[in-house]
């Protein structure tokens, strides 16, 4: 078995509110940065999985956002290998 | 068992419903999470709190503590399911009810009476109510600000029961404490048999409290407890 690593980032549904987001924004803008159009708060999770070979282990996350990790009603997650 | 209601670790208003249900004439039985078996229930209520600390999201590890499995059954089988605060959801994360409860608009915690408008009475929380009867009700959360991806489904179906207003049971963005679309306040099933909202009527329900308008609503519960089947 070999432990694979994996950073899961999960953000808020484009459209739905992000009020974190909308603040954020709002004090970039009071401060000049009058380019900034969104920010959208997420989580970072990483996770150590222990698994047979990398393509058992990507499922395995993918099943544990679909499952816990991740809200489909209201975010979107990306998973990314982190060697 | 009459009313089961749920304890997660880290809920807290679940003595002041199991008396709120007193007054309403209804027994009630504390049930840990951990337990499987709600047979004998006439309805359930998952009270306000923090089950397990909020970590993750609201409602997120909540949703998949034991007892869940048997909360959904009861739900699925018709029995009235009851949300409140946290308890509400714990239920939108377990997809019995639509949409989800993210952080309030103004990132503060909310903790005053507001005002809520009856949308419908078809619903086991607003049956004995009456259509724009306006209720003064404590709110009392940091995530309270209901969303949904298909509002205007939510919208067509009737599902909205409970709406923020003010004491005139006019509704717009100043009388929305909390940002949720539409200034939802609470909301049910397609079935009509589970319910959810972010204020707490157990909190209104003497006169000792400040007000007693969240009685309709407990009523409505009570009068939709369900027979169960042998």
């Amino acid at each position: 078995m070999t432990a694979f690593r994996y950073r899961v980032t999960i953000n808020r549904k484009r459209g739905l509110s992000d009020p974190e987001g909308a603040t954020t924004r709002k004090a970039l803008q009071d401060l000049g940065f009058i380019s900034v159009e969104s920010v959208s708060f997420g989580r970072i999770l990483d996770l150590e999985v222990d698994s047979s070979d990398a393509e058992t282990a990507q499922a395995e996350v993918e099943a544990m956002c679909a499952k816990l990790l991740a809200n489909p009603v209201m975010e979107d997650f990306t998973i990314e290998a982190v060697s | 068992m009459t009313v089961a209601v749920v304890v997660f670790p880290g809920t807290n208003c679940e003595h002041d419903i199991v008396h709120a249900l007193d007054l309403a004439g209804a027994e009630s039985e504390l049930v840990w999470h951990t337990d499987t078996d709600l047979s004998g229930a006439m309805g359930v209520v998952l009270p306000g709190g923090f089950a397990h600390g909020d970590y993750l999201r609201t409602g997120a590890i909540a949703r998949f503590s034991p007892i869940m499995a048997e909360v959904e059954r009861l739900a699925i089988e018709g029995t009235p399911t009851l949300g409140i605060c946290n308890g509400f959801q714990i239920l939108c994360e377990a997809g019995l009810l639509p949409g989800a409860l993210v952080a309030n608009r103004d990132l503060a915690f909310i903790c005053k009476p507001v005002h809520l408008r009856v949308e419908s009475t078809e619903s086991i929380l607003t049956r004995s109510a009456t259509v724009g009867q306006v209720l003064e009700i404590p709110l009392n959360s940091y995530e309270g600000n209901y969303v949904a991806a298909d509002l205007d489904a939510i919208e067509a179906d009737g599902d909205v029961i409970l709406r923020y207003c003010d004491a005139t049971g006019r509704s717009d963005e100043t009388s929305n404490p909390n940002g949720s679309m539409n200034a939802i306040a609470g909301i049910t099933n397609r079935g009509r048999n589970v319910a959810g909202l972010m204020p707490h009527p157990e909190r209104a329900s003497e006169s000792i409290l400040g007000s007693e308008d969240g009685m309709v609503l407990i009523e409505s519960f009570v009068a939709s407890l369900t027979v169960p089947a042998t």
